[in-house]
């Protein structure tokens, strides 16, 4: 059964894939080999994981402004995320997603999205209505 | 969200596409943000290193440079962050020419627009630093918790782009810090260990940075018995911002916008203690003691002169191990000073090597290091421990003067 999350308005066009979804912190600078499209960062809850094309859930954005020029870079290779969720985004990743074109929402009204969300889970993003869809539950 | 007549002209794009393209930029993250309308910035500082730009980034900034010059000329004083290649010395570190060509590239379009290539992450000791309440658009993290906190300018973290739509607009979202309610203390710490030394602060930091957990919580300071200088400081915020994303701190007694615990709402917070154990645990996955040391780094922040003179002075008159590399990044300006001053000299004769307007994590420091074979890495900079570790080094903290000798040894001391 599908479950609708309401959250605030974000940035990007309306996209559909699958969760990837970390109880952690994302920074692209610290967190990602961008060239293999993977975590690379030893201590991140995803490490070793491709990124590419999915939807990912995270609790906040960390760290450096260079996230926001790497998201367009990556964006602009097809070595990106669909969409990133937060429970809070920071500004640098806003204003990624906005440069990218890249999906981007946070402050879900249901609380934790990481644990509203699972790993495998089919989503559908709709940052202009503030509205994400849970459409099929992976296992 | 409200435009003035300006604004409106912008972006039905009278002014060019260049100003377009940043007015629209700047209302979508105004929207996401909930700002009600625009504030006038005195400066922009950007943050766009080749590494991060790409090739999509600097085309973005070639399309701008070949608009006529009404069109395409900042409309503030805009400044730069560290750039990724010092033009001057980098086939020796393993950079190759396509690194560097995209760094001509970006610097021809700066330079087209009128930005001023400052190339630094410490504007706010070297170049003009803001005044209290002054409105900004500061990239950089640890230069935009420098200016909120000890400044007390106001600040968001602007990325890149959003640093360079300030600059050709001359205004930014009035969201976030611009905010007078977004600056009262949201979190109260004690702190129960005094530092020493440059690394210690920037420990302390960290420690406050990670607990902080977000960039819209506002840490507020007590319990340190002494004031800090601007390096012990800049350290501090550093890598409270890099571990945190966290863009402003009030320091009870010695911020400006903090004179009383009351003055930020911080007297009726619950009080969390900082002590010994906390930093020690910080420390902990950075200890390397006896292994040996591929490149000692000091950067992340650029040094400043004061610095600059305490590495000579460390230096003077001792030789570097033969498999230990030493890198130190400073500004332009202040690489002209310590030339000028003989301090570059007294590191290059220890075997160290002086990079101007770059910052170490900032210049392709993954490829830096397969190329040279690099793993162990050592810095009494807490903020480029926390980097470096994605970026496929093992990094290892220490003091200054542990660095130096560290250096010498070619093993961690």
């Amino acid at each position: 059964m599908e479950k609708i999350l309401k959250c605030h308005v974000g940035i990007g066009e309306a996209v559909e894939g699958e969760a990837l979804v970390a109880d952690d912190n994302f920074s692209a600078r610290y967190d990602l080999d961008r060239i293999k499209g993977v975590f690379s960062r030893p201590t991140h809850a995803l490490s070793g994981q491709s990124y590419k094309d999915k939807i990912l859930v995270f609790n906040t954005a960390k760290g450096g402004v260079a996230s926001a020029w790497m998201l367009h870079e990556m964006t602009s290779r097809d070595m990106a995320p669909k969409a990133i969720l937060f429970n809070t985004a920071n500004t640098i990743l806003a204003q990624g997603a906005a440069l990218s074109g890249l999906a981007m929402c946070d402050r879900f009204e249901d609380g934790d999205v990481t644990k509203l969300i699972a790993t495998g889970d089919i989503v559908s993003v709709n940052p202009g209505e503030g509205r994400v869809v849970v459409k099929a539950r992976g296992d | 969200m409200r435009l003035t007549s300006e604004e409106k002209a912008m972006r039905a794009g009278e002014l060019g596409p260049a100003r377009k393209w940043a007015i629209e930029h700047q209302l979508q993250v105004g929207r996401m943000f909930d700002a009600e309308d625009m504030v006038a910035v005195s400066q922009s500082h950007m943050m766009a290193d080749p590494e991060s730009l790409g090739e999509a980034g600097v085309a973005l900034f070639e399309r701008f440079a070949d608009l006529p010059e009404a069109e395409r000329r900042v409309a503030i004083p805009m400044i730069t962050d560290p750039r990724g290649v010092d033009l001057t010395y980098y086939d020796p570190l393993g950079q190759t020419e396509e690194m560097a060509n995209l760094e001509r590239r970006f610097i021809a379009a700066c330079n087209a627009l009128g930005v001023l290539l400052t190339d630094t992450c410490i504007n706010y000791q070297t170049i003009m630093p803001p005044v209290l309440g002054e409105h900004v658009a500061y990239g950089d993290t640890g230069v935009v918790i420098y200016c909120n906190s000890v400044c007390g300018a106001r600040s968001n973290f602007e990325g890149g782009p959003s640093a360079l739509a300030a600059g050709l607009t001359g205004v930014t979202p009035r969201y976030g810090l611009h905010l007078d309610r977004n600056r009262r203390a949201t979190q109260r710490y004690i702190v129960r260990q005094q530092p020493k030394g440059l690394t210690d602060w920037g420990v302390l930091g960290a420690v406050i940075g990670r607990s902080a957990g977000s960039y819209w919580e506002v840490p507020v300071i007590e319990g340190l018995e002494c004031v800090p200088t601007s390096d012990e400081i800049k350290h501090m915020g550093a890598a409270m911002a890099s571990y945190g994303s966290t863009p402003l701190f009030h320091i009870v007694g010695i911020t400006p916008e903090c004179h009383t615990l009351a003055d930020v709402g911080g007297d009726s917070l619950p009080c969390a203690e900082v002590t010994k154990s906390d930093t020690d645990a910080l420390r902990q996955p950075f200890g390397a003691k006896g292994e040996k040391v591929d490149v000692v780094v000091f950067a992340a922040p650029q040094l400043s002169l004061v610095e600059m003179q305490q590495v000579a002075d460390l230096c003077k008159g001792k030789s570097s191990h033969a498999a230990t590399a030493l890198l130190v990044c400073t500004s332009p300006s202040v690489y002209a000073d310590a030339q000028r001053m003989g301090l570059n000299e007294t590191i290059e004769s220890f075997g160290g090597k002086v990079l101007q307007g770059t910052c170490f994590y900032q210049q392709y420091s993954r490829e830096i290091g397969e190329a040279n074979g690099w793993k162990r890495l050592l810095s009494n900079s807490t903020k480029i421990v926390n980097i470096l570790g994605g970026y496929g080094y093992a990094p290892a903290l220490a003091s200054m003067e542990e660095c130096i000798a560290s250096a010498v040894k070619g093993e961690v001391v």
